[in-house]
């Protein structure tokens, strides 16, 4: 089994933190990993991407081959789309449905965009909320992020979501109880969005 | 057996660490940075100060080899082109401690210049070049790397690509060697007098024979045959990490992986025997394939040079599976129409108003040109400031803008950084000085190295005495704070100085708002 993920955003926004928790769980079960990162130039208020993958077998190329990507974890929705020619047939797209607009052309039709490419390619999940609102709402304003790992777990079948939770208490525990707790509590949220549709 | 998840970075930091390194010798450069910061962060034993330039770093590695301890030194790509003198050298001296040159090269450009391929450096100094094609190999390697070094008494050359340094894997660890002993070399071979050095060098060419013998033998490069078949219609030659993309394809055919040179002519010479043609898979420079046509007559020889795989940009595991003849299956893109989103200065950054002032004073200057240098404010480049006309390489701001204030360009202004300047900037002012060259230098000094992430910059509280010292008229070296609030008073200091018929420098002063971040949260904890 394998489970070839891009995660994607804009510099800043804490996908490598996603990467991070998903690499500990991947790491505490056992699963062969390669994650290829961005460093560098691309870093400031760029768009950046990685290729996380895992698999119980070893695993050869750092890179994805297009066509092949199970899915896509996006904090971004132009972001999002940026790699949907990269998934395979059968796929997911879990993302924020909130534009980050730090450019002064951003598309205004990103939405329709969204909805004319799900119409294209049927096989081809979307699945989207505003983790930005949700995370305010609840008073976790830093755990955006950690929300979206939640909505993506259960598409992440090579992973329990038992095991991602636990990552993230691993990940967070050095920065004390109360911003574990927050984390928890983004991941749980992120679940329940999935777990309600 | 311990496991650890390491980027390719860290696993040669570790295992650099591991094979009993007494000093790395770095300027940080993307993607080689993280390797230095390892070190720094996990060996607090190891001798590990940012130096000024990569030639500095050289020449202080090869000063900690002649004392008989292991030095690894760190650059990316085209650092090598500042420290090829020391490098080029270091093959005539020889060395006595084992010391390791890892040049980190970026194909695709992620963030440099060019897509230079340090191999070529390799072998233009003839010395053995290592290439991991993954994080454990880049882990087990690098003690070989010092071992073989030790052994030749020669400099090794150590190669990895940026999808190998910041990409994470599982590495397993073992167990480490104690550093060498002080015991410093007595030989006058370190003299290159050329009486000596012509006896070096023949002890260099001596040694060809061994380096060609240890790459015929080395557990690193590996010929999988695979088939019982006389005559195959292809082979593969897979180097470095073009090794893995091939295997993600699930070929067949045989493949020999190539991690260690010179090249294994005699294993090339097997593959060939049982194969029609052959195909390069090589990340960069098409370094190996140029060398293969002459040692295989008579067997076509594909890779980059032929168009059987892209001649420029890294390799992609699409791109290899493409020139084996795998199709690849795409969704629809359904007609998207997305905007770039480039990197670009961030909100707070002093670069800013530095750019925001200069644009404001050029407008007013018809004939003004802008020479930029190497760092974050070369985005300065893009919207919305498009403030400078050049970006060379490090130092280039200074000395271009003499050159053309040569030619009677007027106002001729430089964009330095604080980092860049002490790399190679300074040795250009006093250039501009000797001359009393009409040219204005912008000293944008950040308090650090921002483009890799925050490293110490050499000259952080010396640079007014640095210019002075360079003989630049106390005046005109004038400092102000670059903040929104003082634009007139920045817009005035520049007005002044271009039109000051000499070398002026302007030294916009404020710490970067990544580190002050960092620093104002380290402060609260």
């Amino acid at each position: 089994m394998k489970k070839d993920i891009i995660l994607a955003g804009v510099g800043g926004q804490g996908i490598l933190s996603i990467a991070t928790i998903i690499g500990e769980a991947a790491t505490l079960s056992g699963l062969f990993l390669k994650q290829a990162e961005v460093h560098g130039m691309s870093q400031r208020g760029g768009d950046v991407q990685s290729n996380l993958r895992l698999s119980d077998e070893r695993i050869y190329s750092d890179l994805i081959r297009k066509g092949t990507v199970d899915l896509i974890i996006a904090m971004e929705p132009m972001e999002a789309l940026r790699y949907v020619d990269c998934l395979s047939n059968d796929s997911v797209v879990v993302t924020s449905s909130r534009p980050f607009v730090n450019i002064p052309n951003y598309p205004e039709d990103i939405q329709e965009q969204i909805t004319r490419f799900m119409e294209a390619n049927p096989g081809i999940r979307f699945v989207q909320a505003d983790i930005e609102e949700m995370a305010k709402d609840n008073k976790i304003p830093r755990s955006a992020n950690v929300i979206l790992l939640g909505m993506a777990a259960s598409y992440l079948d090579i992973l329990t979501a038992d095991q991602l939770r636990k990552a993230v208490g691993c990940v967070f525990a050095s920065k004390g109880d109360a911003v574990v707790e927050a984390n928890y509590k983004a991941f749980d949220l992120g679940m329940s969005v999935i777990l309600q549709e | 057996m311990e496991k650890r998840l390491l980027l390719g970075d860290e696993a040669v930091a570790l295992g650099a660490i591991r094979a009993g390194l007494s000093g790395v010798y770095a300027y940080p450069g993307t993607p080689s940075t993280e390797i230095t910061e390892y070190i720094q962060n996990n060996a607090p034993e190891i001798r590990s100060r940012w130096c000024t330039n990569e030639k500095t770093a050289m020449e202080a590695a090869l000063g900690m080899s002649y004392a008989g301890k292991r030095a690894l030194v760190c650059m990316k790509h085209v650092g090598m082109n500042v420290c090829a003198d020391a490098f080029v050298n270091s093959a005539i001296t020889g060395v006595k401690g084992g010391l390791v040159v890892l040049a980190a090269d970026d194909p695709s450009m992620h963030s440099s210049q060019n897509e230079q391929d340090s191999r070529f450096y390799g072998r233009f100094a003839m010395l053995p070049i290592m290439e991991p094609s993954d994080q454990q190999e880049a882990y087990d390697m690098i003690s070989v790397a010092f071992d073989l070094s030790e052994s030749l008494a020669l400099p090794v050359l150590m190669r990895v690509v940026t999808r190998l340094a910041h990409s994470r894997a599982s590495v397993t660890i073992g167990e480490g060697r104690a550093q060498n002993a002080l015991s410093p070399d007595s030989g006058k071979h370190w003299v290159l007098l050329p009486a000596i050095a012509r006896r070096n060098y023949v002890s260099l060419l001596g040694k060809q024979t061994v380096m060609a013998q240890a790459s015929e033998n080395s557990e690193f490069n590996v010929l999988a045959m695979r088939s019982a078949q006389t005559k195959v219609p292809l082979g593969i030659i897979a180097c470095g990490i073009g090794y893995n993309y091939v295997m993600e394809t699930g070929t067949e055919l045989p493949v020999l992986k190539v991690s260690q040179y010179p090249l294994p002519a005699g294993k090339i010479k097997s593959l060939a025997s049982k194969c029609q043609e052959i195909l390069v898979v090589e990340d960069g420079q098409p370094f190996v394939e140029e060398s293969v046509c002459g040692l295989v007559p008579g067997v076509p020889v594909k890779g980059r040079l032929t168009g059987d795989l892209p001649r420029t940009g890294e390799l992609t595991p699409d791109s290899v599976a493409s020139a084996l003849g795998y199709s690849s299956t795409a969704p629809s893109s359904a007609d998207l129409h997305l905007a770039a989103r480039p990197p670009q200065l961030c909100q707070g950054c002093g670069h800013r108003d530095v750019y925001t002032a200069l644009k404001q004073v050029v407008a007013e200057y018809p004939g003004a040109k802008v020479f930029g240098d190497i760092g974050c404010y070369t985005l300065g480049a893009l919207p919305p400031f498009q403030a400078i006309d050049s970006c060379v390489d490090m130092g280039a701001s200074i000395t271009m803008a003499k050159g053309a204030a040569d030619a009677g360009v007027w106002p001729a202004v430089a964009v330095i950084g604080d980092s860049t300047f002490t790399h190679s900037g300074m040795t250009g002012l006093l250039d501009a000085v000797n001359d009393n060259a009409c040219i204005t230098v912008i000293l944008s000094d950040n308090l650090t190295t921002a483009m890799t992430g925050g490293q110490d910059s050499a000259g952080t509280n010396k640079f007014e005495q640095i210019c002075k010292g360079l003989g630049v008229e106390p005046e005109h070296v004038r400092v102000v704070v670059p903040l929104p609030k003082n634009m007139e008073e920045i817009t005035r200091v520049i007005r002044e100085e271009i039109n000051y018929r000499g070398v002026s420098v302007i030294i916009p002063r404020r710490e970067c708002i990544q580190t002050f971040r960092r620093h104002s949260k380290e402060k609260k904890q």
